[in-house]
């Protein structure tokens, strides 16, 4: 049985989003939507696992924004459904959620939005909190993995009530943390779906959903908002912990709360500081905040990453100024936290110091400076493609085309593990200057491509990775056919959501819940649009320079290069040698060869390694995942490779 | 390879309980014995005097390495043993080669942050030597147990020759200058010899179990892989579980 359907009253090891999928199901949620992202994907997938003994219907849909549509359509046929993203997927879906928000729902959807302060596995730290300000919906934040759990149960009750869209943040250390989670009823009720239409335009339940009357509908949804208000000062979710009259009164939500805790810990202060843990967040429960701002005159706001809470809570307080009297508040704003990057119990806690003028527990300082001497000795490891990894060899390729062509051509990088090339440690070259979200690199080449009249006459790639390519670029592709921009387009295609963890595609013939599907083929849609295609396998890197040379050389046409390898840690290719690779020492002539270690400053595959006492190349078999592409870059075959018989 | 502090100042430092009371020899877990609180449905962990509330763990290694899995099997044993662990973990980009690293706190009764404040992990479990080192200039301290991997896997910068990996002595010698107690065990050979150099984190759990610093054991981790894996797995697991205990001296006369 799946963990995520263990029965009601036990104590299970729930990773944050499991603990929302399971919130889910105890709310009888019957569909689910999304598209993979770090850290939000395990939600769809875990739900994906149990979709069929829980009658639900969950999918992976091409982008955030159709996610969106397609759990809106069970709402509106009655129906409970959420839909689940990473932070900048909400910006995807934003322009339908504008529109749903004005127009409301009817079955509880949650929009679950899991971010990534600090940025740790994304190329942005955006926050979508201001979302739920500006298009007036509720948000909501756990701040615990029991609470995670409650909390996306109750949201369900919540967007019921109002009719209204209600969006669920979490952030990676409540997402991919884990924890004790006591499991509550799984429900029985299942709903059937029914989708009425036919009544007065103003009449939630029954009228056709649409955002027009507009004005007069603001006015609803603005109904909404203020309900789920009133509602919010009761909510069980927001609590006070600490003495009745605290010298410093902490506001927080999310992992925050947890850090604030350990701060209080650590400086032993319990007596003296009191935590208000929000669960609400917006709109701000405003009777709640006054009762506790009354406390104390000494405020300090803990959030990540922007000051969210803390502009909120300062336009309430200026609100009530009569009442409150005048507070000192700390946080981001006056630099007391720092605004950028993820937060922890140490910064939460050195600014507490600074505020109850506390000193700081330390290490002993003979042991700070051992340490200080040993950190001095230890080498950055730097993010690099996998040992077998395609991508390497598709960079390798598209790195000799380039130099070969001598023009300086460059690529507009894309979202996805291939973004590495962008960090130059990654490959010993540096092919990859733009890198933004997801599909933008072939719009930007398709603007560059028309920068040859103002004297820019450089050959302009893009790439992306399969999963990308339905998502976002095939409008650019278009768009650079429409236009006439000569790109050359590549498409590492790896046959899956590698860099989430393998999450089916359109491109694939399996579904989220398993189920075979017809797959959509990439190359037939680039012939559709007029290009000229090619497929290649990156590990073959004669036959695919070829094609990139005529490709980049060319002029007068759209070309797209679709270089199709399986990723090395997918499951069908994990932990299976198609190689054994070798170097021969005798043959490698070191620094002397001439080709300045090609395979170990250039190439940089981990498990190819260097040999320091001999100086000479050496694969570290334990590592190497027998791609056997290393036998095809060494000028002097001094690489050696035997098939593996499976 | 095998390194270990003095058996004087091991005694001195291996079982620790609250700063305020020192624990004597006979309150502690004897090894090799089991010591589980029961595990009959909905319990709260027994109090256990010899372990800190909360047990810093940090588990950590190269991406790829079984880092994650390793943090799971070891927070489910304790979960199952009654306490409530929370683990924080960073994958998905960091996952490429990068370092990685899964905290663990385990209390008997509290939630806790997801990240261990610097300066404050009670046991570091290495799955290579490199990353233990930069985990102990962060999160180390002068009471802190280190069990580590002695197999290196060098940083792209290493195989360029633009940085150097630290050499053998001087790695000890940081260990030595930074641990209360600590031990260097080659996981990864044994588990090649078990067929899969993954199994490694495996080797490193079942010393882990070995060194009586938590309250697990072989058949709290029997019961853990049972819940998702295959008869076959879970006989090649224990199999590496039971390498890893091999590895570690007895350090209880």
């Amino acid at each position: 049985m799946s963990k995520l359907l263990s029965p009601a009253g036990t104590q299970v090891l729930f990773m944050g989003n499991e603990a929302i999928a399971r919130g889910a199901l105890e709310a009888g949620l019957n569909v689910a939507a999304g598209y993979p992202g770090t850290p939000s994907s395990e939600i769809i997938e875990s739900l994906a696992g149990v979709a069929r003994e829980r009658k639900l219907y969950v999918e992976w849909s091409t982008n955030e924004k159709v996610a969106l549509e397609v759990a809106a359509a069970a709402s509106f046929a009655g129906l409970r459904s959420m839909c689940v993203m990473k932070q900048n997927g909400v910006n995807v879906a934003s322009d339908f959620l504008l529109h749903l928000t004005a127009s409301g729902t009817r079955g509880g959807l949650i929009l679950v939005t899991c971010e990534d302060p600090g940025a740790l596995s994304s190329v942005n730290e955006g926050e979508s909190r201001y979302f739920a300000r500006m298009l007036e919906i509720p948000l909501l934040e756990p701040s615990s993995f029991q609470e995670a759990k409650d909390l996306t149960k109750w949201a369900f009750e919540l967007s019921e009530t109002i009719g209204n869209v209600v969006m669920l943040r979490s952030v990676t250390r409540m997402s991919h943390a884990s924890g004790n989670v006591i499991c509550g009823k799984l429900t029985t009720k299942f709903r059937r779906a029914k989708f009425d239409y036919d009544g007065p335009v103003m009449d939630s339940r029954t009228g056709p959903v649409i955002t027009t009357p507009v004005v007069a509908k603001h006015a609803l949804q603005q109904g909404k908002l203020k309900m789920a208000g009133e509602l919010f000062e009761d909510c069980p979710f927001n609590s006070y912990s600490g003495p009745k009259h605290p010298e410093l009164l902490i506001v927080t939500s999310s992992a925050c709360f947890l850090y604030s805790q350990e701060a209080i810990r650590m400086h032993n202060l319990q007596k003296r500081v009191g935590i208000l843990k929000l669960s609400c967040t917006w709109p701000l429960p405003q009777k709640l905040l006054k009762k506790y701002l009354c406390l104390t005159d000494k405020i300090m706001i803990v959030e990540e990453v922007l000051p969210f809470l803390e502009e909120n809570v300062k336009v309430l307080a200026a609100g009530m100024l009569k009442e409150l009297g005048i507070k000192t508040f700390y946080g981001k704003m006056d630099k007391t936290l720092p605004a950028v990057g993820e937060l922890n119990p140490d910064l939460v806690a050195a600014a507490m110091a600074k505020i109850m003028k506390v000193r700081y527990k330390s290490l002993p300082a003979a042991y700070t400076q051992k340490l200080q001497k040993v950190a001095v000795l230890i080498p950055v490891r730097e993010l690099t493609f996998c040992p077998g990894c395609p991508h390497r060899a598709s960079y390798w390729n598209i790195h000799n085309a380039l130099q070969l062509d001598g023009r300086e051509g460059f690529v507009c990088g894309d979202i996805g593990c291939y973004a590495m090339a962008a960090l130059f440690p990654a490959t010993g070259y540096h092919t990859t200057p733009t890198l933004h979200s997801m599909g933008s690199g072939t719009g930007l080449a398709s603007g560059f491509a028309k920068l040859d009249v103002f004297g820019m006459d450089k050959p302009v790639l893009a790439i992306c990775g399969d999963s990308t390519f339905y998502h976002a670029v095939i409008p650019a592709l278009i768009n650079a056919q429409h236009n006439r921009a000569d790109i050359t387009f590549i498409v590492l295609d790896n046959s899956g959501t590698a860099m989430t963890g393998f999450q089916p595609h359109p491109g694939l013939t399996v579904s989220a819940m398993g189920e075979s599907v017809p797959s959509v083929d990439i190359a037939g849609i680039c012939k559709a649009i007029g290009a000229n295609v090619a497929i290649s396998d990156p590990f073959d890197l004669e036959g695919t320079c070829k094609i990139l040379n005529s490709f980049v050389a060319g002029k007068g046409s759209l070309n797209i290069l679709i270089m199709r390898q399986i990723c090395a840690l997918s499951p069908e290719k994990k932990g299976k040698k198609t190689f054994d690779v070798k170097v021969d020492q005798a043959l490698c002539l070191g620094e002397l060869c001439g080709c300045n270690r090609l395979c170990t400053r250039i190439f940089r595959c981990p498990a190819l390694t260097w040999d320091r006492t001999k100086k000479k190349a050496l694969i570290d078999e334990v590592i190497c995942a027998g791609c056997g592409v290393c036998y095809s870059i060494c000028p002097q075959k001094a690489i050696t490779k035997t098939e593996v018989i499976n | 390879m095998k390194h270990r502090v003095s058996n004087t100042k091991l005694h001195s430092k291996i079982y620790r309980g609250g700063s305020e009371s020192p624990i004597s020899k006979t309150e502690c877990i004897e090894i090799g014995k089991p010591n589980c609180p029961a595990l009959a449905g909905q319990n709260v962990a027994t109090r256990h005097a010899p372990y800190k509330d909360p047990m810093n763990v940090i588990i950590t290694g190269v991406g790829g390495q079984g880092n994650v899995m390793a943090s799971r099997v070891l927070a489910g044993m304790l979960v199952s043993a009654g306490y409530v662990v929370t683990i924080g973990e960073t994958f998905g980009m960091s996952q490429r080669g990068g370092s990685v690293m899964s905290h663990l706190r385990i209390s008997p009764a509290s939630v806790l942050s997801p990240q261990i404040p610097r300066g404050s992990a009670d046991i570091l479990v290495a799955l290579e030597p490199l990353e233990a080192l930069r985990v102990l200039t962060v999160y180390g301290n002068p009471q802190i147990t280190v069990l580590s991997n002695s197999r290196s896997v060098y940083p792209i910068g290493v195989i360029t020759g633009e940085l150097s990996y630290p050499s053998p002595d001087e790695m000890n010698t940081a260990f030595e200058k930074l641990s209360a107690v600590h031990w260097m065990i080659d996981a990864t050979s044994a588990a090649v010899a078990l067929g899969n150099p993954v199994l490694s984190n495996i080797v490193m759990i079942g010393a882990l179990a070995k060194t009586g610093q938590l309250p697990i054991d072989r058949r709290a981790f029997a019961r853990e892989i049972n819940k998702n894996m295959s008869a076959d797995k879970c006989t090649l697991n224990l199999k590496a579980f039971d390498a890893g205990m091999g590895m570690i001296e007895n350090i209880v006369d």
